[in-house]
Order: C-alpha cells, then sequence, then structure tokens
C-alpha cells in the first residue's frame, strides 16, 4: 500500500502544483509534498525492514534491500531540497531572474521529476525503468532553461538532445533483452520482470546480452555522466538554478546508476564472466581521471563541483565494477555519502552565488565574513566531499581504494592521483572563497542553512559509527548484487 | 504459402523505410523532411499491421495505430504548424556536404547488417532478415541528427531513430509488451511537447532556430 502513496503523492503534487503553482505558498506545498513523500518512504522502508524483499501490486513493483535504500534517500534529499528551494527561488524572484509562471513550471515539474525517479527505482519491470527515466529527463529539460538565458537554452538543448540519444541506446538494450528472455518467459508483460529474468538469468542467450549490456552501459551511463558521454553534465549543473543541480547531482545519477546495475545482475549470471565489471571499471576509472583534470580548469563554481560529481560517479561505477560484497558495500556507502554531500555543498553554493551575483570563482570572496553559516557550510561541505576523515566520504573512499589494491592495483595509482589532483584543485579554488576579503551586501530573505548542515551531521554521523541496521542493510544489497 | 507472401510485403516495407532514411539524409528543406518523416511513418505502421495480421500477435495492432496516430497524423501536423509560424522553411546546408553523408551512410548500412547478423541468426521470427535494415535506419537517423545544425531537423532525426527501434522490436521480437510500447509512446509524446515549448524558447532568446549560436558552452 505504501508504494501507492509513495508513487501517488507527487504525481498529485505535480499536478496540483501545476494549477495553483503561481499562489504565494507554492514554495511551502512543495515542501509539504515533499514531507508527504518522504513520510510514505519511510513508512515503506520500514515495512522492508520487518518483512524483508516484497513484490507489490501483482509483480509490478518490487522493494528489496538495493532499491529500499535509494527510494529512502531520494526521499529525503527531494524533501531537503524542497526546503532549501523556498527562500533560494524566493530570492531569484527578487532578484529578477523568475517570474509567477516559471515559478509554477518549476514547483511542478520538481514533483514530476522526483515522482518519475521513484517510480524507476520501484518498478520491477525493466521497460518502465526505461520509461521513467526519460520522464525523468524530460521533466528536468524545461528546468534547466528555467532562466531563459542563452547559456541556459544551450545546456538544456544539449542535455535534451545527448540524453535522448543515450537513453534511445538503453532502448535498443531493452529490447535485445527482452528478445533474449521472450526465448525463455514466453512473450508478454512478464518477461520484462526483473524478477522472472533473475530467476532464469543462467538461461539467457550469452551473446544477446553481453550486446544488450553494452548498450544499456552506455544508454544509462549517459545519464550517470560516464565520461566519455558526460558532456550534458556540466553544462546542464551550472546553467540550471542550484536546487535542480542538487537533485540532479544527488539523486537523478543515483538512479541511472541503479538502472545499470539492475541489468548488471542478469548479464553476470547469463555470461558467468567479469565482462560488465570490466567494463564498468574502464568507464569509471576514466570518468575519475578525466574529471579530476578537468576540475582543475574550472572557474564557475558549479561547474567545478559538477565535474566533482563526475569524479565521483565514476569512483562508484568503478567500485560496482569490481564487484563482490566489500567492494559493492563501500559503493552503497559511497552513494549515500555522495548524495548528502554534494546536495549540501550545492546548497551553500546556491546562497554563496546569489549573494556574490555571480558564479565565477575569482569574484566571490570572504563568505565567512558577511555570511559565517553559508562560508562554513561550503568549507566543510568541501573537506567532507574531499575525503577528508572523519567524515562519511573518507570511510567510503578508503573500502574503495584498500579494494582496490587487493584485487586491481593496477588501477590504484590512477585513482590516487586523480584523488590527489581533485584535493588540491578544489581546495585551492574554495578556500579563498571563504576566507577571503569583501564587501558583498547581505541576501534579502534568510537563507536556509539547516538542509546543509543536516546533510553534513548525517555524513559525519556515518563516518564516525554506521548504525548495525543500516550495516546490515547495506551488506544485503552488497550480496544481492554479487559480482 | 500465403506467408511467404506477406513477408514480401513487410522485406518491400522495410526496403521503403531504408529508402525514405536515405532520402531524409539527402533532404535541405525542413516542410520536405516532415512530409518524409511521416510516410516513414506510414511504412512503419503498415509494416506493423501486416506482421500483426500475418502472426496473429494482436497487440502489434495497438503498436501499428499508435504509430499511424501519433508519427503519421499528430505530429507531422504539429510540425507543420512549427515550421509555418517560425517560418523557417529555407534550405538549410547540413554540416557535411550531402554526397559525403550518403557515402558514409553506405558504410553505416554495411557495418549494421553486419551487427544484426549474429542476433538475426538465434531470433525466431518470420520477420527476422529486416533487423539488419532497422539497425541501418537507426544509424542512419544517428548520422542525420549529427550533420544537422537545426533544432527542428535534430529532433527529426531523433524521432526517425525512435521508429528505427521500433521496427527492430517488431522485427526482432515482434514487438514490445504493450505497456512499454505505451509507456515508450508517451515520453515521445511528452517529449515533442517539451520541444516545442523548447523550441519558442530558443527563437525568442536568439531570433533563430540555427544551433550555431549555441556554442558557447565549452571547455576553455
Amino acid at each position: 500500500m505504501e508504494i501507492f502513496w509513495l508513487l501517488g503523492i507527487p504525481l498529485a503534487g505535480g499536478v496540483f502544483l501545476a494549477l495553483w503553482g503561481s499562489r504565494r505558498h507554492a514554495p511551502e506545498i512543495n515542501a509539504l509534498f515533499s514531507l508527504a513523500t518522504l513520510l510514505a518512504a519511510a513508512a515503506l522502508t520500514h515495512r522492508i525492514i520487518e518483512d524483508g524483499p516484497m513484490m507489490v501490486g501483482a509483480g509490478w513493483f518490487f522493494i528489496d534491500s538495493f532499491n529500499v535504500f535509494l527510494v529512502a534517500l531520494t526521499a529525503f534529499v527531494a524533501f531537503t531540497t524542497a526546503l532549501f528551494s523556498r527562500p533560494y527561488m524566493r530570492i531569484e524572484q527578487e532578484h529578477g531572474r523568475l517570474n509567477d509562471k516559471r515559478l509554477r513550471l518549476y514547483h511542478s515539474s520538481y514533483q514530476i521529476f522526483i515522482g518519475a525517479m521513484l517510480l524507476a527505482l520501484t518498478t520491477n519491470n525493466m521497460g518502465i525503468l526505461w520509461v521513467a527515466m526519460e520522464a525523468a529527463t524530460l521533466a528536468t529539460v524545461l528546468l534547466v532553461s528555467l532562466y531563459r538565458t542563452p547559456a541556459s537554452l544551450e545546456a538544456a538543448w544539449k542535455y535534451f538532445i545527448l540524453c535522448g540519444v543515450g537513453i534511445a541506446l538503453a532502448l535498443f538494450g531493452t529490447i535485445l533483452l527482452y528478445f533474449a528472455a521472450e526465448k525463455i518467459l514466453g512473450s508478454g508483460g512478464t518477461a520484462l520482470l526483473w524478477t522472472h529474468l533473475n530467476g532464469v538469468k543462467a538461461q539467457l542467450e550469452p551473446t544477446v546480452l553481453s550486446l544488450a549490456f553494452v548498450f544499456l552501459l552506455v544508454g544509462y551511463g549517459t545519464k550517470v555522466g560516464l565520461a566519455p558521454l558526460h558532456s550534458w553534465l556540466p553544462d546542464a549543473h551550472a546553467e540550471g538554478p542550484t536546487p535542480v543541480s542538487a537533485v540532479l547531482s544527488g539523486l537523478l545519477l543515483n538512479v541511472a546508476l541503479y538502472a545499470v546495475m539492475r541489468s548488471k545482475v542478469l548479464v553476470d549470471g547469463a555470461l558467468g564472466t567479469d565482462m560488465a565489471g570490466n567494463l564498468m571499471m574502464g568507464f569509471g576509472l576514466f570518468s575519475v581521471v578525466l574529471a579530476a583534470f578537468m576540475i582543475k580548469r574550472q572557474t564557475d563554481v558549479k561547474r567545478m563541483f559538477a565535474y566533482s560529481s563526475i569524479e565521483h560517479m565514476g569512483l562508484i561505477t568503478f567500485a560496482f565494477g569490481m564487484g563482490g560484497a566489500v567492494a559493492n558495500f563501500a559503493a552503497l556507502l559511497h552513494m549515500t555519502m555522495h548524495s548528502l554531500t554534494k546536495s549540501a555543498i550545492f546548497f551553500a553554493v546556491g546562497h554563496a552565488t546569489q549573494k556574490a551575483g555571480t558564479q565565477l570563482m575569482d569574484d566571490i570572496r570572504g563568505l565567512i565574513k558577511t555570511n559565517p553559516t553559508i562560508g562554513w557550510g561550503l568549507m566543510l561541505g568541501t573537506i567532507a566531499i574531499l575525503g577528508v576523515p572523519p567524515f562519511g566520504v573518507f570511510a567510503s573512499e578508503f573500502l574503495i581504494i584498500t579494494t582496490a589494491m587487493h584485487e586491481h592495483p593496477w588501477a590504484t595509482p590512477f585513482l590516487l592521483l586523480a584523488l590527489g589532483v581533485a584535493f588540491a584543485s578544489i581546495f585551492g579554488r574554495v578556500q579563498p572563497m571563504v576566507f577571503g576579503e569583501t564587501e558583498l551586501p547581505r541576501l534579502p530573505h534568510q537563507p536556509a542553512l539547516a538542509p546543509v548542515f543536516l546533510h553534513l551531521g548525517l555524513v559525519l554521523m556515518l563516518g564516525l559509527f554506521i548504525p548495525p541496521y543500516l550495516a546490515d542493510w547495506y551488506r544485503q544489497a552488497a550480496e544481492l548484487l554479487g559480482g | 504459402m500465403t506467408l511467404a507472401y506477406h513477408l514480401q510485403i513487410v522485406n518491400l516495407l522495410a526496403a521503403l523505410l531504408l529508402l525514405i532514411s536515405f532520402a531524409m539524409l539527402s533532404q535541405r528543406r525542413v516542410v520536405a523532411l516532415v512530409t518524409l518523416f511521416a510516410w516513414q511513418g506510414a511504412a512503419l505502421a503498415t509494416s506493423t499491421a501486416i506482421v500483426a495480421w500475418s502472426t496473429d500477435q494482436h497487440h502489434l495492432y495497438y503498436s501499428a495505430a499508435l504509430t499511424l496516430l501519433l508519427k503519421v497524423i499528430a505530429m507531422p501536423w504539429y510540425f507543420y504548424r512549427l515550421v509555418r509560424k517560425l517560418n523557417v522553411n529555407r534550405v538549410v546546408e547540413p554540416m557535411i556536404n550531402i554526397p559525403t553523408t550518403m557515402l558514409i551512410g553506405i558504410v553505416l548500412v554495411i557495418f549494421a547488417f553486419n551487427l544484426a547478423l549474429p542476433i538475426s541468426e538465434i531470433s525466431g521470427t518470420v520477420t527476422r532478415s529486416t533487423l539488419g535494415i532497422a539497425m541501418a535506419i537507426v544509424l542512419l537517423s544517428f548520422l542525420m541528427m549529427i550533420t544537422r545544425t537545426k533544432a527542428i531537423p535534430q529532433v527529426i532525426g531523433f524521432l526517425a531513430m525512435e521508429n528505427g527501434l521500433f521496427f527492430a522490436a517488431t522485427s526482432a521480437t515482434y514487438g514490445m509488451p504493450l505497456v512499454v510500447e505505451l509507456g515508450v509512446a508517451l515520453d515521445v509524446l511528452v517529449g515533442v511537447f517539451v520541444l516545442g515549448i523548447f523550441i519558442f524558447q530558443i527563437r525568442e532568446t536568439f531570433d533563430s532556430l540555427d544551433l550555431k549560436h549555441m556554442e558557447k558552452l565549452r571547455e576553455k
């Protein structure tokens, strides 16, 4: 039952806000709908912890420990982002960058976007998974171009076309998957159900499945932002409104990677080789290294953190590619940490750029003087994402690197080099932004920094101590992914 | 031997689809491109209906009707209106000249047939021989997207690619499950709708639909 609430609330929110989204209290209504979604997700999570994996709605939805943790994370970050966007969007409106009509579009699309991601996470049907991923893209295209500046339109067009092509390749992969499945499961709706496929994965035709996986990886990988398919990502993150950057980075990339992992489980079962894992390791490692060196060249703060997202998604993909219980555990942990930390950073960056009136890092100075909370939020977030202990990112990165040393020693120098370069460049850039000299005015509305410190607090807590039930939960999911 | 007879029609239509793809690749006028896209949809719908009839796969009828409704009637109508409203029906030069594009296209077709060979060998459908053509359509549409610099031709390329994918699904497996096809159709419809809004935004901001204006976001 919870599942229908979980999917129904964002949908209802989308419709409601499309009709009434330009009202004065629309931002609060948006946050309320997100809170309701979070409660539904919490109820669902509670149910799964109590009863274990389950199928709902005649097999149409399947919830296990792998996707329920992503559902909880998605609903949580969606809620905090809605809280953040409340003052942020008001300030944007006062700066004259938005009008009522666009704000209505923003609120409505935001809810639909969250709903589409939750559908992608919970559906059992690989075809519906594709449909939901595409719906999530479409919902965000107009959000990226919300400011209607030439640069934002260009970014949105690039996002639309590149992700469109990517997702078309994924559709072909899905067709191939169905083609292999149909031979064993018979034609009709059930042949694309993941649970059915998982049951017969050893009998699926290996040649077809390996071809299918290549298409699925390249297709969904475009959305994960894996290099060399990443070129839409920095543009979309830099030119869209900051709450959108936060949810794209913190949530959409995860959901796309989730789709890849569901496919990988099937392909591993059919092939019995490391082909899928090796491909993922290759893409992942390339993304980590490329992104680290691109970070160094950025002048726009949101672009820089967008590249940092590519780096971290690459790291997670690499870890999933290695496979095995420890690496999967680390990858899942890192997914959580990255979502929480990166969205917190975007919240802080959002207010910082509003204050300075620019996204150029050279022009943002001395945050800590005029608005200490923004300054500290940005600094702590940066330290956390760079993997400084005791934050949780350190724990997951440490696990990934030690596993890599054990199993694939050749990869460790690349990883360490990339992490080092990223550390030096990001820290060097952020430090003057926070501590430099400035005479910037204050913001007209009280910035929403509670979400920043809430996220960072969670990351810090998880770095020091992972509650046993959470660890169990990750462990179960890691075993499920096998490899 | 009635089946063989139907099959011949399907093969004929497949050849027609491929020809239309090449015609689209060489077409410089937007309106003519939309017309070709409508014809491609019509050929696809007909071939899907014939496959449905000859193999008794009833859900393919829905798929054919959906193609007819969306890709032959609704979308071309919408594009015609868009082109008229925006007055963009001028001759547009693609980035690579047309003879070269055609030659690349031929290479792609050969590549597509090779790629499809192992799959169609395993396939048990009567239409498996057309899988190579479906792959070729996908690749040719992709090429069209790369070589065009205007917004509407790029999107028509994208939709033609979708046509190719549908055709691939029909030839390899007699189509995807109905829910999935409905979902895909819904996404495509919403996509075209989003595009409509988007094109007006681009037009308002740049005074043109030429994507050459949109090359500012580059790595320095």
